[in-house]
């Protein structure tokens, strides 16, 4: 960065608007981390008596006994973390492509209404994902998408077992839909954005369009895309309803996408309203409080990332 | 733009000037969503008698109910299972339980090619809950079944996966029939299903809509649920032997055998009686005995009174609900009449 002074230092008179400016432009930035903050606090103070009773093994024990007052959070754990991982796979993947396509390939009068239509996806309720996802994709998945992946990998654990329709699988196809529209609006402004010099210059060596689309573009966006996908994967952690309807619910871990899971944030949806015991209450405050560090772990990990990408360049 | 502005400001005041002058009460009452569609149905009749009495009610849920109630935000409190002996200590002062509403849950199940309606023991309903039935062409079903043609398919069970007052009477209702589900599961709105093929979905219309799209699929739903949408739903061999199907007749028949239901002694499942259908159960409102303000204890207790009397509960019929049988309207009076007003 090049040492620009700044408007303070050369400024000999700070008008009273501007001070005022600052107030409010400061305040609002702590505010924000005020608020993030009590969160925090507020969640560790609603879950202190579950922490207390159940101690760390809350996060790798795996019951989950309402009646017996029997809670830990593993299965939701894991639940949550491979429903997400494998939305953003498949949103990624497909996302990106779209992103390519659209700021690249295709001609003007389709990548306008084309890009509309995808982020209008990001507009859908989420509770109309899930009745989607309950009424057509899970027997979609239980008839035609199962049994072709158990004939073609059901050696793999991933694929084995009986097919319900409902699972892993399916809730990681509905989040992969719900996040699709954050990928690849972002990675379509990042890849537009790349300077036009460096296309020109691959296309005058010799360059085909698709070698100079994933070979000089899309390294040249790659900080910009990964952002776009952890955004993705944040909104992709912490989804409730849709996932609630298509995942079934079962608070156990399996090796395979078939079986029925349950997510952080589907148990406490189900079972906050109707908990009567304060262990109980507090146990459902502690689910939340994991999702929430899970949360920051996740975006934590992917701006170390992003960093260390920067650095190399 | 101004024009606008000032056509707003017309229209505000226009419906300003409409709303009736005088000071309306307004009870509000939050729980059971089992209750809500009961209670729309009937506070709304009652408001048209009524014009200076509103009712709100928060569907938020049992358990935020009866935390609303605890902390005095609301007037009443509902909630499919009374409050519990520590719940009653916590609200301070004394509280009256009144039963206001019946439910039932139907077996529903989904057997492609199957028309004769299937028939189960409450032991086998309790053994495919288990996980030790796990086909459907199992000894234990064929031979209730005779002349049906039950197809080799793996059993899916389907329960509530959002904790419900009807997972509660189902499993109430389990573990009365069952020791093994008794000693291993338990009575809960929320309990740890054993069933290796166990599938949870959210609300009736998500197992409904589970048992409709999986072959092979069993699950409870809601009478009201079932009835609307025509769905299969089996017989059932109640304790007296007979095959009785889930209706209103037979859920009230449970409901009568036992007149003097209390917030201690409230479950009838498994009600002893030719015509009685074994997965019943109360829905709850809970009052203070002594509220601070008398004017709205006063319309409280017109309102309440008027609920689980003859007018209030025949519009339970017309919501698919079950009307309270006439010894248990009595009873819940006779309960209410202790309110101070």
């Amino acid at each position: 960065m090049s040492e620009e002074p700044r408007f303070r230092r050369v400024a000999r008179f700070v008008s009273p608007a501007d001070r005022g400016f600052a107030a409010v432009v400061y305040g609002g930035s702590i505010l924000f981390a005020l608020l993030i903050i009590g969160l925090f606090v507020e969640l560790v103070l609603g879950s202190w008596p579950s922490i207390v009773a159940f101690g760390p093994s809350f996060i790798w024990k795996s019951a989950w006994d309402p009646v017996s007052s029997k809670f830990g959070a593993l299965p939701m754990i894991y639940g949550t973390v491979v429903t997400s991982f494998t939305a953003i796979l498949l949103a990624g993947f497909v996302g990106i492509m779209a992103a390519v396509f659209l700021a690249d390939f295709a001609p003007r009068w389709l990548a306008t209404p084309l890009s509309f239509l995808i982020e209008l996806l990001a507009a859908v309720p989420s509770v109309v994902y899930g009745l989607w996802g309950l009424f057509v994709l899970a027997p979609f998945v239980r008839t035609t998408i199962g049994p072709i992946l158990q004939k073609t990998l059901g050696w793999t654990p991933l694929f084995s077992g009986p097919i319900y329709g409902v699972g892993l699988l399916t809730a990681g196809i509905i989040l992969a839909l719900m996040i699709v529209p954050t990928v690849t609006a972002i990675s379509r402004d990042v890849i537009a954005a790349i300077q036009r010099d460096l296309r020109e210059a691959s296309m005058a060596l010799g360059a085909t369009k698709w070698e100079t689309a994933t070979r000089v573009v899309l390294p040249a966006a790659r900080v910009g895309i990964f952002g776009a996908c952890v955004l993705a994967l944040g909104r992709a952690l912490g989804e409730t309803i849709a996932v609630t309807m298509v995942i079934g619910n079962r608070p156990e871990i399996s090796a395979s996408l078939f079986a029925p899971s349950y997510t952080l944030a589907s148990v406490i949806a189900n079972e906050f309203t109707e908990a009567t015991t304060s262990i109980y209450i507090s146990a459902l405050i502690e689910l939340g409080l994991i999702l929430f560090v899970v949360s920051i772990v996740v975006n934590a990990l992917a701006r170390l990332m992003i960093w260390s990408v920067r650095g190399s360049q | 733009m101004r024009s606008f502005v000032r056509w707003f400001a017309t229209a505000a005041l226009a419906v300003a000037l409409t709303v009736p002058a005088i000071a309306a009460t307004q009870l509000t009452g939050a729980g059971s969503s089992f209750d809500y569609p009961f209670f729309s149905k009937a506070f709304y009749i009652y408001n048209q008698k009524n014009p200076d009495v509103t009712v709100n009610y928060q569907s938020i849920g049992s358990g935020g109910g009866i935390q609303q109630f605890t902390a005095k935000n609301v007037d009443f409190g509902a909630s499919d299972v009374p409050m519990n002996a520590g719940e009653l200590a916590r609200a301070g002062q004394p509280v009256l339980q009144i039963p206001v509403t019946l439910g039932g849950a139907a077996i529903a199940y989904n057997l492609p090619g199957v028309t004769a309606t299937l028939k189960l023991t409450r032991q086998a309903i309790a053994d495919i809950y288990l996980g030790k039935i796990l086909k459907w062409n199992d000894p234990q079903i064929a031979k209730l079944n005779k002349g049906v043609n039950l197809p080799d398919t793996a059993i899916v069970v389907v329960h509530r996966s959002d904790g419900s007052g009807t997972s509660y009477i189902f499993t109430d209702f389990l573990s009365h029939v069952s020791p093994e589900w008794k000693s291993k599961v338990g009575t809960g709105k929320s309990v740890s299903w054993p069933a290796p093929s166990a599938v949870g979905a959210k609300g009736n219309e998500g197992v409904a809509g589970q048992v409709r799209s999986t072959p092979g699929a069993i699950g409870y739903v809601e009478l009201a649920y079932v009835v609307e949408n025509k769905m299969p739903a089996a017989t059932i061999q109640n304790r007296a032997g007979k095959w009785v199907a889930c209706s209103e007749d037979t859920v009230a028949a449970a409901a009568a055998t036992k007149p003097e239901v209390s917030p201690t002694s409230f479950s009838i499942v498994d009600a002893p009686g030719a015509n009685s259908y074994p997965i019943s159960g109360y829905s709850w409102v809970m009052v203070y005995k002594k509220p601070s303000d008398s004017n709205r204890a006063k319309q409280l207790y017109n309102v309440l009174s008027w609920l689980v009397g003859p007018q209030g509960q025949s519009n339970a019929k017309s919501v698919d609900y079950v009307p309270l049988p006439v010894n248990v309207q009595n009873a819940a009076s006779s309960t209410l009449r202790q309110m101070q007003r």
